[in-house]
């Protein structure tokens, strides 16, 4: 892998995100800059990934990779272009999240937390995301799909094939407010 | 001042006193067990949840009781207090579970752990516990993992105490260990292999109240109660120089913190008298050190917990001594 | 029509941008609250209008906010949770996606009446789309004189951001909020202190949920009392309820408080009744931490009067025949349902969202989701349930916060009303292992 640093713009965006706290209490940019890492990075904070936001941030690296790991948006593995995190907890469920996650799975011949061997995809079950009034639900890079039906997720699942759904998450993270 | 009663002992404390603090101050009679409250370390407690305690009176000026058992080691005494530890049934019984949930995952390697014997956790399944636990899940392991040539990390029987977190936090400038991930998967880590090393890296091991960080120095020299504690001092230009000799004959086989009677170091050491002074002759040596803690050394108390819990200790006589790495 | 004080322009087409939340009497407000008012006096008024707490716990809002320690010299800040993470609850997303200029507002006159130096809004990971819709609020806000220094000429400076988490319930309990707004773990804080007294980077916070926040606003506009007139008894205002499950129109409502549930669960004005005429079975009316009731019992007090949604209606009984109005989560299940599955994913839930840092939460929620797994893969007992049973108990009132009694709470109040699902499961396990509402999803959809 190629050295990980943060590219010009991303360090004038972590600039700005460090001015919205006050002297001396940077580490409060740590979410967002290791979100901004995350984006950067290929979707995944790698230790060297991490280790680059601990030196931006003037931070330990264990500061960093404690972090990290606690908030379940963070990979600390890498995951497939297309992350496709689907909601099975109680209003879900009520609605056939199951029978959802059973599709995907059997399409694209992947359990629960696996990725596609071209890499494409990665199939997650992940708890209530706000969405319960139009369940079922499932979140790909940071777009909502709801009201989930199979062919519903069939056209959605073949549009990841041309897209990089990744993309919705990296541009909402590099929003220009920032 | 404030004035507490605790299991019906009263005693006038300074003001910021915690329950736990005052009870202690009364006697061993009244104070609650503690896994991870360590007095030696700044906002240590209120996590295992031993300690709870009842308090049934708030003070003399709002007398109400508090609606729910709290953390004697991170609360503190008001004037007028009145608090159940022993004495309150809904203590006793909550004290129960948390003991039953610190175990419910803890391995039963007792046989093989070279903390077996100075263990907090067995004095407080002993003492505190029920019969047994009442679990057949498969209990969560980790990897072993090295942290250099000085300290074991067995992370399979760590109960997430802090503790050793706040040791390299207070009293070392370099961190590189923390506890990742959460819930039932947290762990001690440093994430990618690291070796600790710093010159106060050897409390770690001191302040683990189980065998999760063990010294490899002394790991399977022998069992705790094989050895003979006795109080030593050097000149150290880095510590108090104030230790524990573990003696097994003439030979020191390991150099620890001294600890108070409630199992706590008392002063720390650093990593030279730790581990390069090894020689009797390095030392002034005062006299046997006092060790209040029930279970250390005393192979018998082992043998009692075998009985009506589900530890498969069957054959706990005391091992023979071993050399290098068990299992 | 109920009185609507939050959503009333929810209606108006591009309520959603500056000009025409302006044009609509948005930041009316703030200019009534530093023109007019001092800080003390609309803190007053928040008190009068018997504002609670809208983010699950219904604590006071205007007692809250004068516990806030004033020391000379030490900034105050103010946090607005929008960590929404509680299963069924979807209302904060509602209301910010759609009004986020009434949040915004919000935040400045409570900024003004607690004299914060910075307000922060702390939005969950997976709301990402909704941080730029708050930022270009915010953005507009500031351009237009309401934010930033010597507001509206004021000598009030005031500056707001929004802070995005990344995927932890537990970050919505205050403590474990702050914590993670200051960069941390999301752990939360051993109390006291409060925050109150040392929040924020150890200064004086409030944190207060996204619509206590909103409701501000038509408090100040047209005054406490008149607040207070709305509702019933304690439970004054309106209140946002996220509707979900088997109902004909899920979605979020704003009612006024007062009205029968039997009304909300069956009127076409809000759920519309049960899907495919089925019968109600069971609902879980606050979120996923309070408990699930029976329909007899959702629908009915003890007294044998019609159940309203209110604090108070809802918690009658207390825990052996009521529940509580919570986040306003209301989550509604057919007589299709199995409460054992639906319990499972909620221990799933909470087992996946403990911090791991006290022993009762840490190990009893994945104890009991793994013995409710085990009962529901047919290899339960008659002795799980009653473990399930004791293992709650001993969760509930012995943790640091109080996601462990949201873990226990489900648990103990499905066995209490659902006991024989409970051993159907354990003696009959093969009748009932595949249960499945529907066929197929489709087939619910076009139904
Ligand atoms: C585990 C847990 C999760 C919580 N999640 C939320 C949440 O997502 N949103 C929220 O507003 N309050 C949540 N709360 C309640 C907050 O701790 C706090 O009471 C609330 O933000 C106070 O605001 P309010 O008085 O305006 O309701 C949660 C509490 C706990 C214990
Ligand atoms: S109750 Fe659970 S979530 Fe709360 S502090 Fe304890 S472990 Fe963490
Ligand atoms: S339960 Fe799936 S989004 Fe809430
Ligand atoms: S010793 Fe008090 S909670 Fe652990």
């Amino acid at each position: 892998m190629s050295e990980v640093k943060f590219s010009n713009d991303s360090l004038a965006v972590i600039e700005k995100i460090v001015a919205r706290y006050p002297e001396g209490k940077h580490k409060s940019a740590l979410l967002p800059v290791l979100h901004l890492a995350q984006a950067e990075f290929d979707g995944w904070l790698s230790p060297e990934a991490m280790d680059e936001v601990a030196r931006v941030l003037n931070l330990k690296s264990i500061e960093v990779y404690e972090v990290a790991s606690f908030y379940t948006m963070f990979n600390l593995s890498p995951v497939g272009k297309c992350l496709i995190e689907v909601c099975r907890t109680s209003s879900c469920w009520l609605k056939g999240a199951n029978e959802i996650v059973e599709h995907i799975e059997k399409k694209l011949n992947i359990k629960d937390g696996e990725t596609t061997p071209d890499g494409m995809f990665t199939l997650k079950t992940v708890e209530c995301l706000g969405s319960c009034g139009t369940a079922p639900m499932m979140m790909i890079g940071a777009q909502f799909h709801e009201n989930l039906t199979y062919d519903k997720v069939d056209s959605i699942l073949e549009t990841c094939k041309t897209e990089d759904k990744r993309k919705t998450y990296f541009d909402q993270v590099n929003i220009e407010h920032y | 001042m404030a004035k507490v009663t605790i299991d019906g002992k009263t005693i006038e404390v300074p003001d910021g006193t915690s329950i736990l603090q005052a009870a202690r101050m009364i006697g061993p009679d009244v104070a609650p067990p503690t896994m991870c409250y360590h007095s030696k370390l700044k906002t240590s407690g209120g996590y295992c949840r031993t300690c709870l305690v009842e308090v049934t009176k708030g003070s003399d000026k709002d007398p109400r009781p508090m609606p729910k058992l709290v953390a004697s080691c991170r609360t503190n005494v008001m004037d007028g207090m009145e608090v159940g530890n022993l004495t309150s049934p809904k203590v006793v019984e909550a004290r129960k579970g948390v003991v039953e949930f610190l175990l419910l995952n803890h391995p039963l390697d007792c046989p093989i752990c070279d903390q077996a014997g100075e263990c907090h956790l067995q004095d407080l399944g002993y003492d505190h516990g029920s019969a047994k636990t009442r679990t057949d899940f498969e209990r969560r392991t980790f990897e072993k993992i090295s942290l250099g040539d000085k300290i074991q990390l067995h992370m399979t029987r760590c109960i997430l105490c802090y503790r050793c977190v706040k040791v390299a936090d207070q009293i070392t400038d370099n961190r590189v260990h923390g506890v990742l991930n959460r819930g039932d998967h947290s762990e001690i880590s440093t994430y990618i292999e690291k070796v600790i090393d710093n010159d106060f890296s050897g409390n770690m091991i001191d302040v683990c109240p189980v065998g999760a960080l063990t010294d490899k120095t002394f790991r399977f020299k022998s069992r705790v109660w094989f050895t003979k504690p006795v109080c030593a001092n050097r000149n150290c230009d880095k510590c108090s120089g104030k230790v524990h000799l573990w003696y097994k004959g003439e030979e020191v086989l390991r150099v620890t913190g001294r600890k108070d009677q409630w199992g706590e170091v008392e002063e720390f050491i650093c990593n030279t008298c730790r581990y390069d002074k090894k020689k009797t002759s390095d030392w002034e040596i005062e006299g046997p050190a006092e060790v209040n803690r029930h279970s250390v050394i005393s192979a018998n108390h082992y043998q009692v917990l075998k009985k009506g819990s589900e530890f498969k200790l069957n054959d706990i006589k005391p091992l023979p001594i071993t050399e290098g790495e068990g299992s | 029509m109920g009185k609507k004080l939050l959503l009333a322009n929810d209606h108006v087409p591009g309520i959603k941008n500056y000009e025409v939340y302006r044009a609509n009497g948005g930041y009316k407000s703030v200019e009534k609250a530093i023109k007019t008012m001092s800080p003390d006096a609309v803190v007053e008024e928040v008190k009068k209008s018997g504002l609670r707490g809208r983010g699950g716990a219904g604590f006071p809002t205007g007692m809250k906010w004068s516990f806030l320690a004033k020391p000379e010299g030490v900034a105050r800040y103010i946090v607005c949770n929008a960590d929404e993470s509680e299963p069924g609850t979807f209302k904060d997303r509602y209301l910010m996606s759609r009004i986020p200029h009434i949040l915004i507002e919000g935040m400045i006159t409570s900024g003004f009446a607690l004299g914060a130096t910075a307000g922060y809004i702390y939005i969950r990971g997976e709301y990402f789309y909704i941080v730029s819709i708050l930022e270009k609020a915010i953005e507009e806000a500031y351009q237009n004189g309401w934010l930033g220094k010597n507001i509206l000429g004021s000598g009030f400076d005031y500056d707001l951001y929004v802070q995005v988490g990344a995927g932890a319930y537990i970050c919505g309990e205050e403590t474990a909020l702050l914590e993670s707004l200051e960069g941390k773990r999301g752990n939360p804080r051993i109390k006291p202190p409060f925050p109150a007294i040392a929040g924020l980077y150890g200064c004086p916070t409030v944190v207060n949920n996204v619509e206590t926040i909103a409701a501000v606003v038509p408090i100040i506009n047209e005054g406490g009392e008149a607040y207070a007139a709305v509702g019933i008894g304690k439970s004054a205002g309106t209140k946002l309820i996220s509707a979900s499950g088997h109902i004909n129109k899920p979605g979020v409502y704003e009612i006024e408080m007062g009205i029968t549930v039997e009304d909300f669960i069956y009127s076409d004005e809000y759920c519309g009744g049960i899907i495919n005429g089925r019968k109600l079975k069971a609902v879980v009316a606050g979120g996923s931490s309070v408990p699930i009731l029976p329909a007899d019992k959702i629908l009915t007090t003890p007294a044998g009067e019609k159940r309203l949604m209110s604090y108070e209606s809802l918690s009658e009984g207390g825990f052996a025949s009521g529940t509580m109005l919570g986040s306003g989560g209301f989550i509604v299940m057919d007589e299709t349902t199995s409460i054992v599955q639906n319990l499972h994913t909620f221990a799933r839930f909470y087992h996946h969202e403990s911090c791991g840092q006290c022993s009762p939460c840490r190990e009893g929620t994945g104890w009991m989701e793994k013995i409710l797994h085990k009962i529901l893969d047919g290899h339960g007992t008659m002795a799980d349930i009653e473990l399930l049973w004791e293992i709650q108990a001993k969760i509930e009132g012995n943790t640091i916060c109080p996601l462990g009694d949201a873990a226990a709470w489900p648990v103990a109040s499905a066995i209490r009303h659902f006991r024989s699902e409970f051993e159907e499961f354990v003696q009959n396990p093969t009748n009932l292992k595949k249960v499945r509402h529907y066929e197929s999803v489709n087939q619910l959809v076009s139904a």
